[in-house]
């Protein structure tokens, strides 16, 4: 049998490198979408080692909706990805201040 | 004894494959390794017994969002060498950070394996009555139905915002527009003119 520890850890490790990815690509939103993917995945094994270990599959339900919102954040980030690359030819981040006035 | 091998070969794969993620000097291979760690974390939910979320992990993950993330790493041309400049100006902040981050986290596990509502707790065993998708639907349709109806809504103002945000309309493209097409009369297309002989007609 494996430990709930053991579950906690992966899903720890992984939410860290997902933080330490958008540090190291701060240029990069391509990068930036993906690390924020991995973050959520590790949000979701921990909402499901929970669900497991204290026998209650509203966990896996939560799971379930934090899919269905990373799924919507993925397409609409890469729409707003795309149209920025159109009106700037390029997709660093660092100099995305048209806004600002 | 499998299961724990198969727990510990998963678990580094995943990790191993976050890391390969965020160090790619190819977004392409970042993708690919993307969806390892997808692949690996669904072998995780395999394991604890969540095989419908495994499936759907599978399924949303590995067929739609990084299918998604490649077409757009693909379709766009960008320069990445250019991006991957000043890749260590925030390494020593992220470090930081990304270690305090995890100490955190293992600390506050440790507490909660300990002494919190998980304590001792052992894992669901599997029943061979009731699958797991039906413990999902059963709960799912019943007390979180009107949940599952704004995570459908969430779905469709995401998938309308996608399109809305990527529609581009070319200024110098015909196209057919039907209302014009349809509202068209005989007299404003065309002149019925009675010329006479030898005259012809002036513009």
């Amino acid at each position: 049998m494996i430990e709930l520890s053991h579950y906690l850890a992966v899903s720890a490790i992984l939410f860290t490198i997902g933080v330490f990815g958008i540090f190291l690509n701060r240029r990069n939103v391509i990068i930036i979408l993906m690390s924020i993917e991995l973050i959520l995945l590790a949000v979701n094994i921990n909402f499901v080692a929970f669900s497991v270990y204290l026998h209650n599959v509203l966990g896996q339900i939560m799971a379930m909706f934090v899919l269905t919102v990373a799924a919507a954040e993925a397409a609409v980030g890469l729409a707003i990805l795309v149209t920025f690359f159109r009106n700037r030819g390029d997709i660093e981040v660092d100099d995305a201040s048209m806004m600002k006035g | 004894m499998l299961t724990q091998i198969a727990f510990y070969v998963m678990a580094a794969v995943t990790c191993l494959s976050g890391v390969a993620v965020i160090t790619q000097r190819n977004p392409v291979h970042s993708v690919l390794f993307l969806i390892l760690a997808f692949f690996s974390a669904a072998g995780l939910f395999v394991l604890m017994g969540a095989e419908f979320l495994a499936m759907l992990l599978v399924v949303v993950y590995v067929g739609a969002v990084a299918v998604l993330f490649l077409f757009v790493v693909m379709m766009l041309d960008v320069d990445f060498a250019k991006l991957r400049q000043g890749f260590t100006n925030y390494l020593p902040i992220g470090i930081v950070v990304g270690l305090v981050l995890l100490f955190e986290m293992v600390l506050i596990s440790l507490k909660v394996v300990a002494n919190g509502a998980a304590a001792g707790a052992t894992p669901q065993a599997f029943t061979a009555t009731e699958s797991n998708i039906k413990t999902i639907g059963h709960v799912l349709y019943t007390d979180y139905a009107y949940l599952f109806e704004a995570a459908g809504f969430v779905l469709l103002v995401a998938m309308v915002g996608a399109i809305v945000l990527t529609l581009r309309h070319r200024p110098h493209v015909k196209r057919q527009d039907i209302f014009t097409q349809v509202t068209r009369r005989r007299k404003d297309a065309v002149d019925v003119i009675s010329v006479k002989t030898g005259e012809g007609i002036e513009e």
